[in-house]
């Protein structure tokens, strides 16, 4: 059921055309998402996916729209490509998962190599009751570093496009350029 | 700005608690849901609300802008000084267990230590995404 909010939600984004609406229904769309995270257990993802989601994100798209149009403009060019082309790519990702083991079976691939190793010895090795915690900051702690830097780079690419946290005032840029 | 007076009133007692949730679930993760990401975008939150409620140059004044660019460089900085420190103590690059005599111990100061550059960094690049959007300027 939640998938099926899911799609209706992504539908209406989609069709919208304005946009401040469009806006409240992506952070809708990030709380069901969250909820489905829930449901499949995975608490520590719904969490960030609620907070940045449904939080953060929704409020930096709203800072964005004040400085743009509040309504999408007319659409150029042929939607019928676009509709083939969507309709090809989610046939192909259909098409390849329909080889994926069932959800939750043991024998499948993903939790025979190094997966049973961290649930054994994690609470051995590292002390940590939440095992998520320990995979993401000690056994894969070097993809954590990789992940904080993505963060940190896409954080300091907009501080330099909008000249943020330099002393020089926008509309000074301005008369330069 | 009568009818913003409940809007005022509110925040002011919500956002120490939202900040000090922040710093719970910072700490907790290793033992309940949380952890760095989290807890970065829940204290950026907080200034995010104070921002949205009074006023951006309000906001700008508790978070100065090059504070915020400093804190999302320290974060980043932090996490890879941890795996630097593993080095100059004799394991390799994030090898946490020779931060301390203990390994076990050495892992927990290592995941503290990280998780907390991850959610400086968070807290800091959230603050100045809304400052750097919301700036009218």
């Amino acid at each position: 059921m939640l998938l099926t909010f899911l799609a209706i939600v992504a539908i209406a984004v989609a069709w919208l055309p304005n946009l401040f609406a469009a806006v409240m229904l992506l952070g809708m769309f990030s709380l069901l998402s969250a909820g489905l995270f829930v449901v499949l257990d995975a608490v520590d993802v719904a969490f960030t996916e609620a907070a940045v989601g449904a939080g953060v994100s929704t409020i930096l798209m709203l800072a964005t729209l004040a400085r743009t149009n509040a309504r999408q403009r007319r659409r150029q060019g042929s939607r019928l490509i676009a509709l083939a082309a969507s309709v090809l790519t989610g046939g192909a990702l259909i098409y390849g998962t329909l080889d994926r083991p069932l959800f939750g079976d043991p024998g499948a691939p993903i939790h025979q190599h190094v997966a049973p190793r961290y649930l054994e010895r994690s609470g051995v090795e590292i002390g940590v009751p939440n095992v998520v915690t320990s995979v993401l900051a000690s056994y894969r702690g070097y993809d954590t570093l990789g992940e904080v830097t993505v963060v940190f780079t896409a954080g300091i690419g907009v501080f330099a496009l909008l000249g943020f946290g330099t002393n020089r005032r926008r509309d000074d840029a301005r008369g330069d350029g | 700005m009568q009818h913003h007076l409940v809007l005022r009133v509110v925040t002011r007692g919500l956002i120490p608690l939202i900040l000090l949730f922040a710093l719970y679930v910072q700490f907790h993760g290793d033992f309940g849901p949380g952890g760095g990401f989290q807890a970065g975008v829940i204290f950026g939150a907080a200034f995010v609300l104070y921002g949205i409620v009074a006023g951006l140059d309000r906001a700008t004044a508790v978070a100065a802008p090059g504070l915020v660019v400093g804190a999302t460089c320290v974060g980043v900085l932090l996490f890879a000084g941890v795996g630097v420190a593993g080095m100059l103590r004799g394991g390799q690059y994030l090898d946490y267990g020779v931060l301390s005599a203990d390994p076990v111990a050495g892992q927990h100061l290592g995941i503290l230590l990280v998780e907390l550059g991850v959610g400086i960094t968070v807290a800091g690049v959230m603050i100045g995404l809304f400052c750097a959007f919301s700036d009218k300027r």
